[in-house]
């Protein structure tokens, strides 16, 4: 096999758009983080028991008796959590610059895919230590599927294995958060030749044409890569070992008890804008299909924007309706961690609105209406141009 | 556990729009427990270790008063003499160990027995079971305390929550517990105690079935150290952080090592991306 052609055709001599920024970084960062989770999930499980007996003292005795097993148990948990957070500034960084169009709509699906997978996999993950908020968002998320009519009822008893979330409910998440990271790593490989077959996208949009616009992949994003790769860890590394138990909630470290329902179950920050929306509709079966509805869009993207400019900053209606819609997921994170009164709710329901809006109304509706800014021949061009006047003689491509 | 759950973490972006909501949303209800007093801890902040001499007091208080009804399950007595705890000699965690009652066997005659402890068993629980505990307390079940200053907490909320991630501040559940101790008092005019319960300002919703504890002077320090009900809660609340999390000490000793290793590292890398990329015009 030409395993070393093939490393070297995608890692070495590739190129790359040699205007990319540091908000490309992310996707080796995810790399990173992806290896992490599974070097340091491999060694928990050896110490790790799937019983509702055990499994919370199981994993306090790696926290106590296991050498450096709190070092483990913490960088898994922070781990999702920085996880998430780059798969989110990844998304906002597609989004931004239009990655998701065409060409590269496989490209922006798969990453859609791998998303979801991440989503499924943090959740079966925090089920296992079997606190009281594992046990009791098990029970909430794993009753979502009981708002389907007809089927409700017996697809959540099918995924509990019985007429509670018990013991077969454990043992089947523990199996399925071993599968799914390495199915995340095969997507991860498909992504990745997707990305090779289509070739990065960049800050101003304009397709690579000539050498000229292109930089070796090594050493230039290796080793850009590799930097923001230590920046980035140096954040992780202050949660780990300073604030290890900032994201986790205090509940989690009382063991599960299904006679006792916490007060406020609320779900790891990184679901927190989802569960706004859901908990925003009234209707269980509406709520379920918005909260499904909000992920699957995001698959739909390359078709619902209709412009034919890509990068936010050639498209100034775009950019502001883009960072409205930033702000909007941040403010429904934070109304996801608030018990749903009064306000809160119908500040939820303003913001899931703007949510779909956008998508559905904006996206759309821009790219027959906005002017866009007129955008560099090439690569090179905005690069030697940078501090000009952008592309003054340029002719604008514009909207269509 | 009935404690009233205060508004979590989000993300600390939130901060951006949580600022325009918070004016429209309704707020807390009079109810709302006052938030415990932030003391200052002896292992609290990047370099932050444990005063084994507090562990000490504090487990004598445990010994003498908390453990009539709380569990201390997780540990054992070997976790007295290990590093980063209250440093006991392993004769005197085996001399400790000897004063408790395990619950051992069966022997060759099928019986369970009764025999002094050693320092490779776990604390005996105080109770055979909850229900034992239930039945002995009124219908009350005591947590076990292995893990309680992590369970317990209490938070501020916005923006606080984005202050205390740049002031490493993670000592909510010992600050809840100091402020557990100290917080009973006589019940306002016009409050209504459901029965057999008592007045607790920091308790959600005030009412908290436990007793109060502590009384000052009730445990004897022999080091000098005021035998105030003050000084009992800041002593127990030191050691119930060390008995959730007994390998604070190593964490933060490590964490500095590592953060010393990745900031040189970084910077390496920052200046090979310069001159790697010194030639080449990019944006």
């Amino acid at each position: 096999m030409p395993i070393a052609s093939l490393v070297h055709s995608s890692f070495v001599a590739y190129p790359t758009p040699r205007n990319l920024n540091y908000w490309w970084t992310f996707g080796a960062i995810l790399m990173f983080m992806l290896g992490v989770q599974i070097v340091t999930g491999i060694v928990l499980a050896m110490h790790y028991t799937p019983h509702v007996d055990y499994a919370f003292n199981s994993v306090e005795a790696v926290m106590r008796d296991v050498n450096y097993g709190w070092l483990l148990r913490y960088i898994h948990a922070n781990g999702a959590s920085f996880f998430f957070l780059a798969v989110y500034i990844h998304m906002a960084r597609g989004m931004y610059y239009g990655s998701y169009k065409e060409p590269r709509e496989v490209l922006w699906i798969l990453g859609v895919i791998l998303f979801m997978l991440m989503v499924a996999t943090g959740f079966m993950g925090y089920v296992l230590p079997w606190g009281q908020m594992s046990f009791w968002a098990a029970t909430v998320i794993t009753n979502l599927f009981s708002a389907l009519p007809g089927v409700g009822g017996d697809i959540v008893t099918w995924l509990w294995g019985g007429y509670a979330v018990g013991n077969p409910t454990l043992n089947r998440f523990y199996s399925l958060h071993y599968l799914l990271p390495f199915v995340i790593a095969g997507v991860v490989v498909l992504h990745v030749w997707a990305l090779h077959v289509a070739g990065q996208n960049n800050p101003t949009g304009v397709e690579a044409k000539t050498d000229k616009d292109t930089v070796a992949f090594t050493p230039y994003a290796t080793v850009k890569d590799v930097f923001l790769t230590g920046v980035f860890s140096i954040v992780f590394a202050y949660f780990i070992f300073y604030i290890p138990n900032y994201l986790g909630h205090p509940d989690n470290y009382i063991p599960a008890n299904p006679g006792q329902t916490p007060t406020h179950i609320v779900p790891e920050w990184y679901y927190l804008p989802f569960y706004a929306i859901l908990r925003a509709i009234p209707n269980k079966l509406l709520g379920v299909t918005a909260l499904a509805t909000a992920i699957i869009v995001l698959a739909f993207m390359p078709w619902l924007d209709t412009s034919a400019v890509r990068s936010a900053n050639y498209r100034p209606l775009y950019r502001q309706f883009l960072f409205i819609f930033f702000l909007s997921v941040i403010g429904l994170g934070y109304l996801g961690s608030q018990e749903p009164v009064g306000g809160y709710v119908i500040a939820a329901r303003f913001l899931t609105g703007y949510y779909f809006l956008f998508f559905f109304v904006i996206l759309p509706l821009l790219g027959l209406f906005e002017r866009t800014k007129p955008l560099p021949n090439s690569i090179s061009d905005s690069v030697l141009h940078r501090g000009a006047p952008v592309g003054a003689s340029a002719p604008s491509p514009g909207a269509r | 556990m009935n404690r009233r759950r205060i508004p979590r973490r989000g993300i600390i972006l939130a901060c951006l729009l949580a600022a325009s909501l918070s004016g429209s949303a309704t707020l807390a209800s009079a109810q709302e427990a006052d938030a415990p007093p932030r003391l200052h801890w002896s292992f609290s902040g990047p370099f932050g270790v444990y005063d084994p001499q507090q562990l000490q007091r504090g487990f004598k208080a445990y010994r003498e008063v908390c453990s009539t009804c709380h569990g201390l399950k997780l540990l054992s007595f070997r976790n007295l003499a290990d590093p980063g705890g209250p440093h006991f000699t392993e004769a005197q965690a085996a001399a400790i160990a000897a004063t408790f009652q395990v619950t051992d066997g069966p022997n060759d005659q099928g019986e369970m027995f009764q025999r002094p402890g050693k320092l490779s068993d776990r604390f005996p629980p105080p109770f055979a079971n909850d229900q034992a505990a239930r039945a002995a307390l009124g219908g009350k079940l005591p947590p076990d305390m292995s893990d309680l200053a992590k369970a317990r907490g209490y938070e501020w909320g916005f923006p606080q929550f984005i202050f205390d991630a740049f002031t490493m501040y993670q000592e909510d559940g010992p600050d809840y517990i100091h402020a557990i101790m100290t917080g009973y008092a006589d019940a306002p005019a016009g409050f209504v105690l459901p029965p057999g319960g008592q007045y607790n300002r920091y308790f959600p919703d005030h009412a908290i079935g436990m007793p109060k504890p502590l009384s000052d002077g009730q445990v004897e320090y022999s080091d000098g150290t005021p035998t105030t009900v003050d000084q009992y809660g800041r002593d127990v609340a030191a050691f119930l952080m060390w008995a959730a999390e007994p390998t604070l000490d190593a964490r933060k000793r490590l964490g500095f090592q590592v953060m010393i290793f990745l900031i040189v590292f970084t910077g390496l890398l920052y200046f090979t991306k310069k001159r790697v990329w010194h030639a080449v015009l990019h944006d």
